[in-house]
């Protein structure tokens, strides 16, 4: 490395020279920007300031402008700090604004630099060092630096005051403790005649107050001056934002404030004050009749304006005022109408929200009638915003606002039509929800699904094949319902399928599977040897069997069912027909598809020769046969009938685990224990009987091949199914034990499962079948079948509201020291050595539990990792045991109250005592 | 508050970039193409808001810069709009009608501006002549202080020092 000479700095390029030469290269840009880099890496080392301070200048327009790293150059940043000369500290501070972060390893030393300039006589200084407080302070940098900020709160050059006030809010944030010691200055400053000053101190409140308002309370009538006497735009916008937060907690403040407010809304010419006048009065004063209605005056006016800003305000207006008063949305309804074919997306987007919250089960259908309308003639995304929003509506509360399912169950089929459409996951998601929920719609959801899956153009589109999807398994599950079998077994073998990506082709084949048997079992099994017996009349009695297999109430629809004869002649041709549509597919490379197919096709070949016989000739010969095929068919029939039922989110859980199955245990064991078993094990893990092996029962988990091994052949076929509709059921195989139990809910074997969903389900299902009629309908609204709710409980748990951060803690406490109040929840954090009364070690275990509680602050993760740091945190304490003695100090000097003991005895009461309900006294009377 | 301030040009180029919260390098990058992307694509006569991540973005053009801010979702629009109409008179003011070229050569200054009418996201001086007033003043102590120091006898002085 050449030491840096005279001719380094004498022909140093300047930033002008740099971005000139930028300018200048059209190609070799990023070549020369790393050879400019390479320079500023040499320049930046110079032992003379001038020259490092080009060189950072220049480093900062790089990193700035061209994202390069310059990380590199902190140190030197601080050297240039150190500078006497004004131009290199402002080269210097803002290089270390614009590149230091929490874990920018020298961000220690620059502590002494900053206090330096915090107590610099150069105005410009002191502006400089709090604006890079503001931007890089951490906890031990806002805690090094209170002091000096708290000095300069009460600066009496006005320019530095505001600024530290605005500094004021990071250091508060980083350093909760701070509070102690600088909020009477800054609440001090609220009286201020300065409305620069007075502006930055409501920014700061406003801020504060949007994090715990409860803490400012106390302060109300301070900000009512401010709200009445404000002269300025901006602050009366930033009081206004204070008390939206307050009026909602306070309801005598609301009735004080709320006739200001409106005066101002009607008086001011300035529209941002103005939207923030109506802003305020919707969110928090909807409760006054007169203001609201003044309010909503207003935003009509916005929303009919021509600028695109005050028409998107006023409609985010109006979306606001919708949660409770929904009579203002129904009363600009042709205005919100007519922004749905704005120019604007986000326009749009925002009346889209209006138009669903006016949604009702009254006119759910119509709106979405008007918006699929509006779908079809817009632009894909907006399109898809609309299906979104129409499918995430009608889907809330599991289907709350929607009747009749029939009609949705179309509009679905409908929607998933509409050329743009890309909502084809949400759609499969709800065509099969709908299916397993909702009885009585199945018929309808098999006529939408076998119209999709009819239509040969429909797989051309990538986006509809989960639609598709959904659309195979709903007519294989549901079959029964099915007015044709035979169209629908074409439909699902169509050429075209070819299209399908692989994991959608085996649910068209399994679907096929599904549909074959339906049709083999109806034609003998239960026609028996009347050929051409009709699918209505099997129907009926498939219904029977049902009945008895507890399957569920399906009588309903028996009749409805129009009958398409299946012959043993359309039999063989259906054979045929699978074995032409599959055959290719043996060969297919997705391993899915060939198992299936090759399940299909054996399937196929097993039935095959009866059914030629049965259609040749009479079946005298082959009897035997022709018992072994019936079976078979019998069988794998019974497999497919067992219905599937929704599967709660927390049944898994509630599943008992078997004993012996330890499911934490090292899986490292298992090598072990393999290694003894060898071959036998392959044997057991088939479907080979367990009972026999001896040398199995060492297995963790033997119950579960017990079950697997002592169900029939029925079950297993059902596990087989499970395994390959893997989507449709819960992930885990242990939900195997549960899912069995789910869908004859009215299974007797079932009723003694003390399963609470189970038992739900039962209620619901027995509702079924005495529906209630409700009198404004026409057609009773289908009973969906809901799960318990218990899965969404355990989360609401785990996150109790923990709203009481170390900052409001420290607030409230500087707030509401003076008056008799409880101890805020923050203390409660205190350890206990401070219940016990450990008196000498009485301020460092203060400071350390304060420690504890900047550690619970919401957003500290990282500092919490600094935590672990033991001997940083023992500095700390050291530290801050100097500082509190110098806070006293100026406590003293400053104000006489009595806190610091205050809080002492606070500590020391009991800690538990029921969450605060602070008894406000009317400041405003 | 001003989570951060972006000046993008029409063709897509960063021009100043101001972060008021804790970014990352990685993700400053990131937020300038996602932001870039959707504002420069919205046509003249839309609105000047767009939602952004949960937070939104304010927009107006300029000649050819867009000047952006990005708020919270609470905060007034219409304000941080008319901070941006007041950040571009005193650029305008300063440089005497501002052009693209300015701020590209003067990128520091105007950052120095900016800095005088923002602290920590908030909107420090409404007055413009007070800025201006600011500018003015630590100007003339950068350039007194530059002057000692360009002065070639000073040059090496401290060389040979």
């Amino acid at each position: 490395m050449s030491g840096p000479s005279l001719m380094d700095s004498l022909f140093q390029r300047t930033l002008e020279d740099l971005i000139k030469g930028l300018r200048q290269q059209l190609i070799g840009e990023q070549a020369f920007i790393s050879k400019a880099l390479e320079e500023i890496r040499k320049e930046i080392k110079s032992p003379d300031l001038s020259t490092k301070s080009t060189a950072l200048l220049k480093l900062c327009y790089l990193s700035n402008l061209h994202f390069h790293d310059m990380s590199f150059a902190a140190f030197h940043a601080l050297e240039v700090l150190s500078s006497p000369r004004f131009s290199h500290k402002k080269i210097a501070y803002h290089a270390i604004s614009l590149s230091f972060h929490d874990s920018t390893p020298v961000l220690l030393l620059i502590t002494n630099h900053l206090r330096k300039d915090l107590t610099s006589t150069n105005e410009f200084e002191v502006s400089l060092s709090l604006q890079c407080l503001s931007r890089i302070a951490n906890v031990d940098l806002a805690r090094d630096l209170t002091p000096e900020v708290f000095t300069l709160l009460s600066s009496n050059k006005l320019y530095v005051r505001k600024r530290a006030v605005a500094v004021v809010l990071r250091v508060f944030e980083k350093y909760p403790d701070s509070v102690r010691v600088c909020f009477k200055r800054l609440v001090e400053n609220l009286e201020n005649y300065d409305p620069q000053i007075l502006s930055a101190v409501v920014g700061v409140f406003s801020e504060l107050a949007c994090k715990d308002p409860r803490s400012y309370l106390p302060l109300a009538p301070e900000f009512y001056k401010i709200l009445v006497d404000s002269k300025s735009n901006w602050i009366s916008i930033k009081v206004l934002k204070i008390f939206a937060k307050l009026a909602p907690l306070e309801p005598r403040l609301a009735n004080r404030v709320v006739e200001p407010i409106c005066d101002l809304m009607r008086k001011t010419g300035a529209k941002s004050l103005l939207f923030e006048c109506v802003r305020t009065v919707v969110t928090s004063f909807s409760e006054y009749e007169s203001a609201v209605r003044l309010a909503v005056g207003k935003i009509r006016e916005f929303m009919v304006d021509e600028d695109p800003n005050l028409k998107y305000l006023g409609l985010h207006a109006l979306s606001i005022v919708a949660s409770k008063h929904l009579w203002v949305v129904s009363e600009n309804k042709e205005v919100v109408i007519k922004s749905l074919s704005d120019p604007d997306p986000n326009i749009k987007i925002e009346s889209l929200r209006l138009v669903m919250a006016m949604v009702s089960e009254h006119n759910v259908a119509e709106i979405s009638k008007v918006l699929v309308n509006y779908a079809l003639k817009s632009d894909p995304l907006f399109c898809n915003e609309i299906l979104g929003s129409i499918l995430s509506t009608c889907s809330r509360n599991v289907y709350e606002i929607i009747v009749d399912f029939d009609w949705y169950v179309s509009l679905l089929g409908e929607m998933s039509r509409i050329p743009h459409c890309q909502m084809g996951e949400e759609i499969e998601n709800q065509l099969v929800d709908i299916g397993l929920r909702v009885k009585d719609v199945r018929l309808e959801l098999v006529r939408v699904a076998r119209d999709l899956l009819i239509d040969p153009a429909l797989l051309g589109n990538s986006f509809l094949h989960r639609v598709l999807s959904a659309a195979a398994w709903v007519s294989g599950e549901y079959v029964e319902f099915s007015r044709n079998p035979l169209e629908l077994m074409e439909a699902l073998l169509q050429p075209r399928t070819s299209l399908l990506p692989p994991s959608i082709m085996a649910i068209y084949i399994q679907s096929a599977f599904k549909v074959l048997v339906f049709c083999l079992h109806t034609c003998f099994v239960r026609g028996g040897s009347t050929a051409g017996v009709s699918a209505s009349a099997s129907y009926e009695s498939f219904d029977d069997l049902s009945v008895e297999n507890g399957a569920g109430s399906t009588v309903a629809h028996g009749q409805t069912c129009t009958s398409a004869p299946i012959t043993n002649e359309s039999i063989v041709n259906l054979l045929k027909l699978v074995e032409l549509a599959l055959s290719p597919l043996l060969g297919s490379h997705d391993v899915e598809v060939q198992e299936r197919a090759r399940n299909l096709l054996g399937f196929v070949d097993l039935i095959k020769l009866e059914a030629l016989n049965s259609s040749g000739q009479e079946e005298n010969d082959s009897e035997q046969k022709g018992v072994e095929a019936t079976k078979i068919i019998r069988l794998v029939h019974d497999a497919f009938s067992k219905e599937l039922g929704p599967v709660s989110l927390s049944a898994q859980g509630k599943v008992p685990v078997p004993d012996g199955l330890t499911l934490n245990e090292n899986l490292g064991d298992l090598e072990t224990i393999c290694s003894d078993i060898e071959l036998p094990s392959s044997n057991t893990f088939s479907f080979g009987y367990p009972s026999e092996e001896k040398d199995v029962s060492s297995f963790s988990n033997l119950q579960i091949k017990e079950d697997s091994g002592q169900s029939n052949e029925s079950t297993s076929l059902l596990a087989e199914h499970r395994k390959r509709h893997g989507l449709y059921y819960l992930p885990s195989g242990k939900s195997e034990v549960i899912s069995n139990d789910y869908p004859p809910a009215n299974d007797p074997a079932l009723q003694g499962d003390n399963n609470d969903t189970a038992s739900d389900l039962v209620k619901l299902t027995a509702e079924s079948l005495v529906p209630k009629r409700k009198p404004n309908h026409s057609k009773p609204r289908p009973v969906v079948v809901k799960l318990d709710e218990a899965d969404e409980k355990p989360v609401a748990v785990k996150h109790p509201e923990s709203r009481d951060d170390s900052l409001s803690g420290a607030v409230r406490d500087i707030l509401f020291g003076s008056e008799d109040i409880l101890p805020t929840s923050s203390r409660s954090n205190l350890p206990s050595s401070n219940r016990k009364g450990k008196e000498k070690q009485h301020m460092i275990t203060q400071v350390e539990s304060k420690e504890n509680v900047v550690g619970d602050g919401n957003s500290s993760s990282r500092r919490r990792k600094d935590h672990s740091h033991g001997k940083e945190r023992r500095h700390r304490k050291k530290n801050a045991e100097e500082r509190n003695e110098t806070d006293r100090k100026e406590k003293e000097s400053s104000s006489n109250h009595p806190r610091r003991q205050k809080s002492r005895q606070r500590a020391e009461e009991p800690l538990k005592v029921p969450p605060q309900t602070s008894v406000i006294p009317d400041f405003l009377l | 508050m001003i989570h951060f301030v972006l000046l993008i040009s029409r063709q897509g180029k960063v021009r100043l970039t101001k972060w008021y919260s804790p970014y990352s390098q990685k993700e400053r990058t990131k937020v300038i193409r996602e932001l870039g992307g959707v504002i420069l694509n919205r046509g003249p006569k839309l609105c000047n808001f767009v939602d952004w991540r949960g937070f939104k973005v304010v927009y107006k053009r300029y000649a050819s810069l867009y000047f952006c801010m990005c708020i919270d979702q609470d905060d007034n629009e219409l304000e941080v709009l008319e901070i941006i109409h007041h950040f571009v008179e005193i650029l305008d003011r300063y440089f005497g009608s501002v052009c693209e070229l300015d701020l590209i050569f003067n990128f520091h200054k105007a950052y120095y501006i900016l800095d005088e009418l923002l602290l920590a996201g908030e909107l420090q001086e409404s007055s413009k002549k007070t800025v201006a007033r600011l500018i003015a003043a630590q100007d003339s102590l950068v350039e007194t202080a530059k002057e000692q120091a360009s002065s070639i006898s000073n040059i090496i002085a401290q060389a040979t020092k």
